[in-house]
């Protein structure tokens, strides 16, 4: 399947890192993180002719707080133009931090954890029921394996056999105040969705092709889970370690560009690394 | 009511292919007539309440019209959240059902009453909210709100053989029901204790008080003007549930009264004490909140005794 190329993971983090400083707001790290996950489905993976097509696989970003590389990707695609793109983290905009439906381009509004999956095997019923060829993608963050409602659904997906059902969980390893192997442990995310009935296959989370050749791939009558292991902050030396550059009071901790907004200094250093990685 | 919600709901399977019932794991010598006729179009969900509110959203924005059932209290408050963010927060037409209004299910204890369910509800602009007080309306209010663009909640009764003096079926989104006419004080009820403020104005009858009787059935879109032009003649108003007081029928008759300046007195009957660890049949658990047929009279008669210096004078 072609990729497009305009949606690319430099472009997408250009755009994260510029809209995060000019609206002057955080989640970046959580951002940058699902960069290529993002990327594979929407220049790659997602079978959609419009934003409106009632036969168009679904999207939906249970991870709500990484909208903004969720709007990149809209962006780059053509469905979101820049003067909107603009609105991002403004007053009275459709685009707030967690993604909303009456945006174009947008399924489902998410933003509360432990929800997303569930409204994602509703998505894949409806098209086993409608005898639809399409599929249904979900982005879900390690820590939101914490909810009680995530499995009420991974267990109904295995037992009604949603093979149409890709779930990819954002392996970093963080959540918004520790690593979550300090909080609820999430090392063994393979067996246990595995005890669950599901397929799981484990890739790189950076890397494009891993994740696109993961997703294309189906096998029996089993949902399908993608762990994608990622760095928090991908791209960006001091957000991956932690590094509060300008705010010199905080101490070096990896979970600092959960909430962080940069500095002027810092979205310069952030951008330089991003032209020097390229 | 449940015969006539799963029989109503058979009928509109029949010609409405988007229809699908999802239960979670309840509904026992209830729901079989539906799933024995449109097995593939019946799901239970499990006991995970969460993710069948969930399910029916993505079901919804496919295209589906998805009714997803349980007990009252499991159904509305246990996925609250789910409910807010989906179905509601994308103008999605998923129908949940709770099933079992007030104190019906009795000796299962509190965990079972549903007394807060209405309250809940109500604090979703945009989500329809049906309570019908007997069979017959029952019928009537599923056929009238089935193909609503938007949510909606319906709280249904389990009785069955339940008839409301004066009903006759009537329902309609936006107004109430004078079920009978008086012109010495008004009785408003909410759900199956109607009955109780119908038998109740037949014994103020025998004593030569004539109360009306007002069934309401339904909020967004509230009655709240055809339910304003009937009180304001009225100088005292009861109302009846078998609900705490916070955010069900009294909170709204008060809402009315206020805002459209009437100048009447209201008195609630409801829930007002925190659960105390007992349970019991229905009708003690009436007796005992004060909101049996016994009880309204007596609050009837209460509001005369203060108000007859002032008439006589």
């Amino acid at each position: 399947m072609a990729i497009q190329n305009s949606i690319s993971p430099q472009a997408m983090r250009q755009i994260i890192l510029s809209q995060s400083k000019r609206a002057n707001v955080g989640h970046i790290g959580s951002c940058l993180c699902v960069v290529e996950i993002i990327a594979a489905l929407y220049a790659s993976v997602l079978r959609a002719a419009s934003p409106d097509d009632p036969q168009r696989d679904r999207f939906i970003l249970s991870k709500g707080h990484a909208g903004l590389a969720l709007y990149a990707a809209l962006s780059l695609k053509g469905w979101l133009p820049p003067e909107q793109l603009d609105t991002f983290c403004g007053d009275d905009t459709l685009l707030g931090v967690h993604p909303e439906s009456a945006l174009a381009g947008i399924d489902f509004t998410t933003g509360s954890l432990g929800q997303g999956i569930c409204l994602a095997v509703g998505a894949a019923l409806a098209a086993r029921l409608q005898g639809s060829k399409r599929r249904v993608f979900c982005l879900i963050s390690d820590a939101e394996c914490n909810e009680g409602s995530l499995w009420e659904a991974v267990m109904f997906a295995a037992q009604h056999r949603l093979s149409n059902l890709h779930v990819v969980v954002d392996l970093n390893g963080q959540q918004a105040l520790a690593l979550t192997r300090d909080v609820i442990d999430q090392s063994n995310l393979v067996e246990r969705w595995r005890a669950f009935g599901w397929r799981v296959l484990e890739v790189d989370g950076h890397s494009v092709p891993e994740i696109v050749q993961a997703l294309a791939e189906t096998e029996g009558q089993a949902p399908n889970l993608v762990i994608a292991r990622t760095v928090f902050g991908k791209g960006v030396d001091y957000m991956e370690k932690g590094i509060p550059v300008s705010q010199t009071h905080l101490a070096v901790n990896p979970i600092n560009w959960h909430y962080l907004p940069m500095s002027d200094k810092e979205y310069e250093i952030a951008i330089e690394q991003l032209e020097q990685r390229a | 009511m449940r015969k006539a919600f799963i029989t109503s709901l058979c009928e509109l399977a029949a010609v409405d292919d988007r229809i699908v019932l999802m239960t979670g794991d309840l509904g026992y010598m209830a729901l079989e007539p539906f799933r024995e006729r449109f097995p593939k179009r019946f799901f239970n969900m499990g006991v995970a309440e969460q993710n069948m509110i969930g399910v029916a959203t993505g079901l919804a924005e496919a295209g589906f019209l998805p009714y997803a059932y349980s007990i009252g209290t499991f159904a509305s408050l246990r996925p609250f959240e789910f409910i807010r963010n989906g179905p509601v927060h994308h103008k999605l037409p998923v129908r949940i059902v709770g099933m079992g209004m007030g104190f019906e299910y009795g000796h299962s204890g509190p965990s079972h009453y549903s007394l807060e369910d209405i309250g809940v509800m109500r604090t979703l602009p945009g989500l329809s909210i049906v309570i019908p007080a007997d069979s017959a309306q029952t019928t009537t209010a599923v056929k009238r709100t089935w193909n609503l663009a938007g949510p909606v909640y319906y709280s249904l009764g389990k009785d069955d053989k339940l008839s409301v003096a004066g009903l006759d079926g009537q329902f309609e989104l936006g107004k109430v029901q004078l079920i009978r006419e008086g012109r010495d004080i008004a009785i408003v009820a909410m759900g199956s204790i109607a009955q109780e403020a119908a038998a109740a104005a037949g014994d103020l009858a025998r004593h030569s008080v004539a109360a009306a009787v007002i069934v309401v059935s339904n909020f967004h879109p509230d009655p709240d003007e055809h339910l304003a032009g009937i009180l304001s003649r009225f100088r005292n108003v009861i109302t009846v549930e078998a609900h705490t007081l916070s955010g069900g029928l009294a909170a709204f008759v008060g809402s009315v009264i206020a805002t459209n300046g009437i100048e009447c007195k209201l008195l609630p009957l409801g829930v007002r004490t925190p659960p105390d660890g007992t349970s019991g049949n229905q009708q003690e658990r009436w007796r005992k909140h004060g909101l049996d047929r016994a009880s309204i009279v007596r609050c009837v008669q209460s509001v005369h005794e203060f108000s007859l210096p002032t008439t006589s004078s």
